[in-house]
């Protein structure tokens, strides 16, 4: 069988192994919820400050919040299984729509993030561990340290301080100038002009992260064995660096990644709030205190496939890498 | 005759503040055109590092040539610029390494590391570059070089992944070759088959040799000449008939009185009592499948292997890597699970035992490791990891104390040693660490897993005399899991030879080197290095 069509039968019995894993996270994630005390006819009758109990029991039936547990999610579940997230009682919405909608920016801040982090992360570790001990190393040492250590809502803050407020460089929050009804090529430098202090503000503590991994995998791949047999035969130092070391040092960083992206999405709550970016991060910050388990539901649902996909899509980045690991 | 290297009043400095100032110190040495020469030395002799600074290779700039000069063709390559090293290396001089898995970059393959070579020295089209790997790996006798060429090193099995560095490294003709110990990391009938190679194409090209080595044996076959070097110093250079024949300098005396003799040492009587008696044990190891299926790769390590051990008796498993002597050893320890099979100690049979059920018994056999470096915990002190045995099977604090510190009486360590801790002992000093913490719980049946194969042959000859005393004084039986056929010929009384997971031979260790039965065992008979060239030792049949 050809490597392609070995990966792709690997790719679509990854998919089907998926199927039950997201499943079992939905049940999880159902019970979980439940053990908060409280549910959105609460915080609907608490806001409209006059709610009779019958009024609550009423409402509750309505919601379907009145059946047992085991019934909801037997309910749940099939509708799951069909495409059919619920509805939003709270947004008065498809909650499939509403995290759709939402989702999109997310996308967007994250893989921007995602190719910031990891790029320039290797980058600056490979710049730092080639250049070892000299001013270069030593400057991008300390600033992976601050950075590292420096809180995110901060940076965000000073960012916007310093380049919004001060400079008028960038805009302070949102994702696009409605006002200004952009289509086509304008609105894709709009959401770009939009989309750089977010990045910028998320990507910082996940670059941190990568160079200093980076930096120590290539100081570990510089000592291996094959390194000295490649100047034994005369290669030039930059070509052991970028063919020989890169490749072998990338593979930890990759899994590093893999493993992260997960975290992006609760890292991106915060960025999200200060830069009022609209995405699921936030949605699921106000579903939360509304009670909005079935939008809740909906946004846990999507960043369980997402990290699903990622992890997928990270394991055919390896073994692209690295021959030894065969996809089967 | 050309000269081609000659190496004058070599230094090589170490960095401050180490141990020794110099690694290598005031080396002379030359080589001529079409001759093997043979450096050769125990670790820290500064063997390695004198073949690095020819190639400009040491690890700047902790580590660099403080004095004298390297000439190659009327060039001093110690002043050369790196650029000018750059074209030497690989055209002029190239070098093979001890550990072809790690000197072979794992993510690119064979092929593409051979064309770097023709890239980066010659100017030639592609698919000249091509034919001429095709032609080296043919030329190395490796099988399919089709195939090969896109092969990563993983896929390849130790001596084809050597097979391909000689191939990469004669690339471009050299004048030089420097093998770093080539063969250490192979076995036995491979590194035979390596040497071979190495003779052949040298002979072929007229290739000078410069060939490090820690092994007499390798000297024996391949060297023409020899030189012996000792904490940095060349003690003593000649022809390998004068120097193996007629050694001068007393360091070469006791390094050629240290290799073990392929005769065996007269057989001594065998108790009738049997302690152990292992019956058709099975063990196999897979790999792949898991939780959605998927077909499996099963390995059998051990098939139906059966042998008995008698009271006071050494027997021998011999075998190549990957013949099963380890888990054998493993699983009568039960370190490991065997399958099937009986494991009889005094005729209990501990294969089924559970845990609990096995910790009465444990302490009766008990297992010395074959790397002294990683099997003691560099945390704890030396004392301790004697004691803790004991301790273990309810003997007092002060019991296990004065337990160690016999112990260590016996091993030949000094009491000081109790409150130490293991990095600051050496590799033979750690195995006798290893060994009285084995014998702490006064077992009846030591395994020992290769215990000397990680230590100098001067070293392994000491811990070699250590056991033998040890199992005469406590009337020990003992498993001695060994590669080295010289070694066994001198600790076993009987041997088991194994290949592929099957007892292939067992029987008295005289009888199996005068008129081996097997196949294989003749196989690995034939391909010890240097027969006949040492101690009171006869041709062995082949």
């Amino acid at each position: 069988m050809s490597q392609s069509s070995k990966r792709i039968r690997y790719v679509l019995k990854r998919l089907l192994q998926a199927i039950p894993i997201i499943l079992a996270i939905v049940v999880l994630n159902f019970f979980l919820l439940q053990l908060a005390e409280g549910d959105a006819v609460d915080v609907l009758a608490g806001e409209a400050g006059s709610a009779t109990p019958e009024y609550m029991a009423e409402l509750r039936a309505k919601f379907g919040l009145d059946q047992p547990l085991i019934v909801q999610l037997g309910v749940y579940l099939k509708n799951v299984v069909m495409l059919d997230l619920g509805y939003s009682f709270r947004h008065e919405m498809p909650v499939s729509q509403l995290v759709f909608d939402r989702f999109i920016p997310t996308l967007i801040l994250m893989s921007s993030t995602i190719v910031i982090a990891v790029g320039f992360g290797i980058i600056l570790g490979l710049i730092a561990a080639t250049g070892l001990n000299t001013w270069r190393d030593t400057a991008i040492s300390v600033f992976a340290l601050i950075t590292y250590a420096t809180p995110l809502f901060w940076v965000g803050l000073m960012l916007i301080v310093v380049f919004s407020l001060n400079l008028g460089w960038f805009p302070t929050s949102g994702m696009e100038n409605f006002a200004m009804f952009y289509s086509g090529w304008d609105r894709v430098v709009d959401i770009a002009h939009h989309l750089v202090l977010p990045t910028i503000t998320l990507s910082l503590f996940y670059l941190a992260l990568y160079t200093r991994l980076m930096r120590a995998s290539v100081l570990e791949q510089q000592g291996e064995d094959y390194v000295t047999t490649a100047r034994a035969k005369g290669l030039t130092e930059r070509r052991i660096v970028f063919v020989h070391v890169l490749r072998n040092a990338l593979l930890p960083v990759v899994t590093m990644a893999g493993v992260q992206v997960g975290a992006l999405i609760g890292g991106s709550v915060i960025v999200e709030s200060v830069f009022a970016w609209p995405g699921l991060g936030m949605l699921a910050f106000e579903a939360l205190f509304s009670r909005d388990l079935n939008l809740l539901l909906g946004i846990f649902l999507l960043s369980a496939s997402l990290v699903v996909a990622v992890n997928l899509v990270v394991d055919i980045i390896y073994s692209l890498l690295d021959p030894r690991i065969e996809v089967s | 005759m050309t000269r081609l290297l000659d190496i004058r009043d070599l230094h090589v400095a170490l960095p401050a503040g180490g141990q020794r100032a110099h690694a290598v110190k005031a080396a002379d040495l030359h080589l001529e055109e079409n001759e093997i020469l043979c450096v050769v030395g125990e670790s820290g002799s500064g063997k390695s590092l004198t073949a690095r600074a020819v190639m400009g290779l040491l690890p700047k700039p902790h580590v660099h040539i403080s004095q004298g000069e390297v000439m190659f063709q009327g060039e001093d390559l110690a002043k050369a610029s790196e650029a000018r090293l750059r074209q030497i290396r690989g055209s002029d001089i190239s070098m093979i390494f001890q550990e072809p898995m790690t000197a072979l970059n794992p993510v690119m393959t064979i092929g593409n590391q051979i064309d770097e070579v023709f890239r980066f020295h010659e100017n030639m089209p592609g698919k000249e570059r091509r034919a001429r790997a095709l032609k080296l790996l043919e030329d190395v006798h490796l099988p399919d070089p089709e195939q090969t060429l896109d092969a990563y090193p993983h896929q390849l099995s130790g001596g084809q992944r050597q097979r391909a560095m000689i191939a990469m490294a004669l690339a471009l003709d050299p004048k030089i070759l420097i093998a770093d110990e080539p063969t250490t990391a192979l076995d036995v009938t491979t590194q035979a088959q390596v040497l071979k190679l190495i003779k052949e194409m040298q002979a072929e090209h007229g290739t000078g040799v410069l060939f490090i080595t820690h092994d007499f044996g390798v000297v024996a076959d391949i060297a023409d000449r020899v030189a012996v070097m000792q904490n940095g110093l060349v003690v003593e250079t000649g022809t390998t008939d004068e120097v193996l024949r007629n050694p001068q300098h007393p360091y070469t005396q006791g390094l050629m009185a240290a290799v073990p003799s392929l005769t065996p040492r007269a057989a001594r009587a065998r108790s009738e009592e049997s302690v152990l008696s292992v019956n058709k044990l099975v063990k196999t190891y897979s790999s792949g499948g898991g939780l959605f299926g998927g077909k499996a790769r099963v390995v059998h390590a051990a098939k139906e292997v059966t042998f008995d051990l008698a009271r006071g008796e050494t027997l021998g498993i011999v075998g190549e890597s990957g013949s099963g002597k380890s888990t054998v050893a493993r699983c009568i320890v039960r370190l490991n699970d065997a399958e099937a099979g009986e494991i009889l100690l005094g005729g209990t049979d501990l294969r089924p035992l559970g845990r609990s059920a096995m910790r009465a018994h444990r302490s009766k056999i008990q297992m010395v490791f074959q790397d002294p470096f990683a099997s003691l915990n560099p945390r704890t002190k030396v004392g301790k990891i004697i004691a803790q045995g004991p301790l273990l099977y309810g003997a007092s604090t002060e019991e296990a104390r004065e337990k160690a510190l016999e112990l260590l009486e016996i091993v030949g360590l000094d009491d000081r040693a109790y409150d130490r801790f293991p990095h600051e002992f050496s590799g033979g000093q750690r195995q006798r660490i290893g060994i009285a913490r084995a014998l702490a719980l006064e077992p009846q049946i030591l395994v020992a897993d290769e215990p000397v194969s990680a230590l100098d042959v001067s070293i392994q000859a000491q811990i070699l005399e250590l056991l033998d005393s040890i199992r005469d004084r406590m009337n020990l039986s003992m498993i001695f899991i060994t590669h080295d056929l010289r070694v066994a010929a001198q600790v076993c009384d009987r041997i088991a030879v194994m290949r592929r997971g099957e007892v292939v031979e067992i029987g008295a260790t005289e009888g199996i080197f005068a008129n081996p039965q097997h196949e294989y065992t003749r196989d690995l008979l034939s391909a010890v290095p240097g027969k006949g060239w040492f101690a009171s030792e006869t041709a062995v049949a082949s």
